[in-house]
């Protein structure tokens, strides 16, 4: 088939046309576009130079439409869960096993899309709104147009069973059919019913459902006695049209051989007029003769070239071969349509796979369809089949990659439908991890419920830079908001040890200034987390200090405080703190004496510091000293 | 008919370039914001997480915008920035905090904290910036401003027009007033934009380019890649495009997909992507990674000059904007072959743009100070008192979805008034407006 170079596709926006600029803005779903005027530096100035330029209006564009759609939310969900099997299926299963779980899959594809359409009519019907038309529209082409690949590529089946196969497509898409003979037959008298020969005609021997246009004869025939004998015939012929048993002992040559006997029998029947009479019965019986100008006479009850394709595929060339179809679709394409007609692009996309142009399929249809669900869902599962094999390119990914990372990052920019795009990144192997990392930091962290949820994602994938960013950005965005617990956490989580120094001075600072802890529950059950930085440790050691005094285990709490002296992780700013708690311990028996040596050391260190509050450490110094001249111990002092 | 075997129709015979191009992007106006400024606009900028934005104008201010739940935008702040048109405002990473940094004609970079408000703002919608710092040292115009990437630290590059390039550094994230100036490097020509090499420090060292606009082509190569030495602790010029000879407006890195190589966007007279392969280097050698310069492709849709290249956030997307009033979006096919793949276009509606904006009081507002304006100019100014012709179609999305007025007023930080009394001193204070550059100077 012939290139196309598609024109690009034209946005407009409500801005001037000439003379200004356009400025713009990516953002992570859309694009912002403004009026500007873009100058060398040195020359430009204002508006004021250039009157009437810039509106000053910023215009929110965006691509990916359908994501948007509600209605189309559910085929997204449920074709994810199709799409996340098809990829576990064993790579190593021997292909002939494997065909019926594709053909089943495709089927399950298809069953998703027609809920999605039938709930979507429904809709219609209810709400009475021709908003959602569209995508009826679209959702009727993408389910044909699946169909006919799934008959040709997938199932791929052989000659004889074919043309089974097309047949149930054309049935299940001209479904007006049913509805018709429905009416026809709860009407009083059906056979007088003026849609009767409609019926019998295109519904049934059209769509080769011979049975069924039998039944609606003899209600017929019963009216009409003295026709009786030819509508015997007529229901003769019908009955004995052979139909290929794929299952069957039959081969398909004898097959052939029986079918062009019964095709001999019915043209002899039209030769020698044996049904002249009957304006209908002759139309039925050249239409069993597969009689093109017939056929062509009845554009309205065919209503499309691929119904006329297979009608006459039916009754000329049961036996088709698919390499044959494209030389029927294509001359089935030209009869059908008037000269001055031209083939839309449904035309064009069913006459590609009837070309078996699987690449054609897919490009024309992501340039008709605007969607990517389709083209990248297809092009997955036949790539599944080995069908795309071939078409590994040199550059980069090839096309099953290209279209589901199209398909992924478009729902990305949707709020709830990015989990989705998850798993489908995952199955990318060549660019999948590295647009997940690009996208996935980029997910508004609206709530810690929401960054908890893109943290596990990114923690299941060992994606430790965006496991640290997150946990950063939370960490500083709780700070900022004054939630010191919640910036705690968030620095452990991200091992953010410089943060975590500064959150813990502030928990200290805190403690100074109003003499209790905030976020006891974070503080006491930090475990080996603790050991992040020397401040947290020193936090979280001095806590649980707190703890055992208040326990009034103050054998256990002297030696904790001691310890906390001697690892001089202390900051120098809180030994003044340190000393004051030390000091009621100091009149405790059980206390260890080393605890005295500290205290006074570090008496001398503040006094060397010459903190302003050196009125204070005078009391200290005094009850100190007075406690120590009480116990005649002055050596220990002095061995300092 | 029918002589063709099976196995010769399978798909594998076709040919590649059939498949030159895939997808056509469709795109469709949301909606529209009055941004309101009081001069032209120019630059937007999304902060990283796409839920605000920030603005630049002309008219010497810098606004915030944040979305709200069902999409909207809101502007939370405004405030007057510099004394001069303000070029760029860009957003520091989140984990920096909400920082802003711009620049300005007035030779000034400036940088932006904003600081949780008391919960009165909160609920009235607003919020408060201060400004942290003003980097002083550029002698002229500061053309551009970046942040350098994250792994970095926070850091900020400036250029201007005076040719030099300066990297700041705040050494304490928690206190955004000390910037200290780590490097200065001259290049030579009036630089107008730079962009940093979003790779990571573990894959290559740190890397940024600068474009100068200059447009004396004898001058030779607009184009010049700089490289971080760990041994001397500066940088140093990697390369220089030799082929870029005319002025250039815009540059952007792509973001590295995981490839050995980087790909470079630029905005000159026309559109090129080049990539960028770094050349083996020898163990001995302490001197810049070389490159081998490779264009990938060049377009000149644009007519002439190109003004701004942004990449999407995967790379897939390259939008530029030219003096044909259009931004052309760029899009390589699997196989690497670029293609403009869509155009947004003005539609020459009137200059009061937001056709099917309800009647509130910012439009009656907006559209006669425009009107006003022009009148001034002895332009007509009838049409914009007229509804524009089509009535907002059903389907379309912006019609309807504008932020109410009492928001836009929202972003002059001021009570909102009475439309009486407004009218007047939206007036006047628009017509004492001084030029901005007369004091930048």
């Amino acid at each position: 088939m012939e290139e196309v170079d598609v024109e690009p596709a034209v946005t407009n926006i409500p801005a001037a046309s000439s003379g200004t600029h356009l400025g713009f803005a990516w953002g992570p779903g859309d694009i912002l576009v403004y009026e500007t005027l873009y100058k060398c530096h040195s020359f430009i100035t204002s508006r004021l130079e250039f009157p009437g330029t810039g509106s000053g209006d910023i215009h929110e564009v965006r691509k990916d439409e359908d994501i948007y759609s509600p209605i189309l939310r559910k085929l997204f969900n449920e074709s994810h869960h199709i799409f996340v099997g098809l990829q576990t299926i064993r790579e190593d299963l021997p292909s002939k096993n494997k065909k019926p779980q594709f053909v089943s899959i495709s089927k399950n594809y298809r069953s998703v899309i027609r809920a999605c359409m039938e709930e979507l009519q429904q809709v219609l019907q209810k709400w009475q709104c021709n908003m959602e038309t569209r995508y009826v529209s679209i959702l009727l082409a993408i389910e044909l147009i699946w169909n006919l690949c799934e008959v040709l590529f997938i199932d791929a089946a052989p000659a004889g069973s074919l043309l089974l196969h097309l047949l149930d497509w054309v049935r299940l898409h001209k479904a007006d059919v049913d509805e018709k003979a429905r009416e026809v037959l709860q009407s009083e008298s059906p056979a007088e019913h003026r849609d009767y020969w409609d019926v019998v005609g295109a519904a049934y021997v059209l769509q080769g459902r011979l049975e069924e246009a039998r039944q609606m004869l003899v209600k017929q025939a019963t009216l009409q006695p003295a026709a009786r004998k030819m509508y015997k015939q007529m229901d003769t012929l019908l009955s004995k049209m052979p139909f290929y048993n794929p299952g069957g002992t039959q081969t398909l040559t004898e097959f052939d051989v029986k079918w062009r006997h019964w095709h001999e029998e019915v043209d002899r029947c039209l030769q020698d007029n044996s049904f002249a009479s009957n304006k209908h019965l002759e139309l039925i019986c050249k239409i069993l003769v597969g009689d093109e100008d017939t056929l062509l006479e009845h554009k309205d009850l065919l209503s499309t070239w691929y119904h006329f394709l297979v009608t006459r595929l039916l009754f000329c060339h049961p036996t088709v071969k698919p390499t044959e179809l494209h030389y029927y679709a294509q001359s089935c394409l030209t009869m059908f349509l008037d000269s001055r007609s031209v083939p839309e692009p449904l035309d064009s996309i069913l006459l590609a796979a009837f070309e078996f142009d699987i690449h054609q399929v897919i490009k024309d249809c992501s340039i008709a369809l605007n969607n990517w669900w389709f083209v990248a869902h297809l092009t997955d599962l036949l790539d599944h089949c080995k069908l795309l094999q071939s078409h590994n390119l040199h550059f980069g990914s090839n096309l099953r990659e290209f279209l589901l990372l199209e398909y992924a990052s478009g729902l990305f920019t949707h709020h709830s439908l990015w989990q989705l795009a998850v798993d489908y990144f995952d199955h990318c192997p060549e660019f999948g991890r590295v647009y997940l990392e690009l996208q996935i930091e980029r997910v508004p962290l609206d709530t810690e419920r929401k960054a908890l949820k893109v943290l596990r994602i990114c923690e299941q994938r060992q994606m430790s830079e965006q496991v640290r960013s997150i946990c950063k950005i939370m960490a500083m965005r709780a700070l900022r908001n004054n939630r010191l617990g919640s910036a705690l956490s968030w620095s452990i989580r991200a091992k953010d040890a410089a943060f975590a120094t500064l959150i813990s001075e502030r928990f200290l600072q805190d403690y100074c200034a109003r003499g209790t802890f905030s976020d006891l529950d974070l503080i006491d059950n930090l475990g080996p987390a603790m050991l992040l930085s020397d401040r947290l440790t020193f936090l979280g050691k001095y806590r649980e200090f707190h703890k055992l005094y208040g326990e009034k285990r103050f054998r256990e709490a002297s030696k904790l405080l001691l310890s906390l002296m001697t690892a001089k992780i202390a900051p120098r700013s809180f030994w003044m703190t340190l000393l004051t708690d030390a000091l009621p311990l100091l009149e405790q028996k059980e206390v260890s004496h080393h605890i005295v040596r500290y205290a006074v050391y570090g008496l001398l260190l503040s006094n060397i510091k010459k903190t302003s509050k050196y009125s204070y450490l005078r009391s200290c110094n005094q009850r100190i000293f007075g406690f120590f001249s009480g116990k005649n111990n002055i050596k220990d002092v002095l061995i300092i | 008919r029918g002589s063709l075997q099976w196995e010769s129709a399978a798909p594998a015979q076709y040919c590649l370039h059939c498949c030159w191009h895939i997808g056509v992007i469709i795109m469709f106006v949301a909606r529209s914001i009055a941004a309101d400024h009081k001069d032209l606009i120019h630059d937007v900028s999304y902060d990283f997480h796409g839920r605000r934005m920030a603005t630049c104008s002309s008219d010497q201010s810098v606004k915030v915008w944040d979305k709200s739940e069902n999409g909207e935008w809101h502007c939370t702040a405004s405030w007057k920035t510099h004394s001069g048109s303000v070029w760029r405002v860009t957003w520091a990473h989140p984990e920096f905090g909400q920082v802003l940094a711009s620049c300005s004609f007035d030779r000034t970079a400036a940088v932006w904290e904003e600081i949780v408000g008391e919960s009165n703002d909160k609920q009235r919608g607003l919020s408060h910036w201060i400004k942290r710092t003003t980097l002083v040292d550029s002698r002229t115009s500061v053309t551009d401003v970046k942040f350098a990437p994250k792994h970095m630290g926070l850091m900020l590059t400036t250029c201007s027009a005076d040719g030099v390039v300066r990297i700041y550094e705040a050494p304490d994230v928690m206190n955004l007033s000390q910037w200290s100036l780590q490097h200065e490097i001259s290049c030579k020509l009036s630089c107008s934009c730079i962009s940093w090499n979003p790779s990571s420090s573990r894959a290559h060292p740190a890397m940024f380019a600068v474009g100068s606009d200059d447009s004396n082509v004898t001058y030779g190569g607009k184009v010049q890649i700089y490289e971080y030495n760990e041994n001397t602790r500066k940088y140093a010029k990697a390369e220089t495009l030799m082929t870029v000879t005319d002025a250039v407006h815009d540059i952007a890195f792509a973001p590295n997909l995981g490839r050995s190589f980087h790909v470079l966007a630029i905005a000159t007279k026309d559109v090129r992507i080049f990539k960028l392969v770094p050349m083996r280097k020898e163990s001995t050698s302490t001197g810049p990674t070389k490159f081998e310069v490779q264009i990938v492709a060049q377009f000149d849709n644009h007519n002439s000059q190109v003004w701004r290249v942004s990449w999407n956030i995967t790379s897939t997307l390259l939008a530029s904007s030219g003096d044909d009033g259009c931004v052309r979006l760029w899009k390589a096919n699997y196989m690497d072959n670029w293609k403009c793949t869509g155009i947004l276009k003005g539609d020459g509606s009137p200059l009061t743009g937001s056709s099917g904006q309800p009647t509130a009081m910012s439009t009656v507002v907006g559209s006669s100070v425009q009107t006003s304006q022009n009148a001034l100019n002895g332009m007509s100014a009838g049409r914009y008192f007229f509804p524009p012709l089509d009535p907002p179609r059903a389907g379309t999305r912006y019609g309807h979805l504008l932020p109410p007025s009492s928001l836009i007023e929202h972003c002059d930080a001021e009570p909102i008034q009475p439309q009486q009394q407004a009218l007047p001193h939206r007036l006047s204070s628009r017509a004492l407006l001084p030029l901005p550059e007369a004091e930048g100077q």
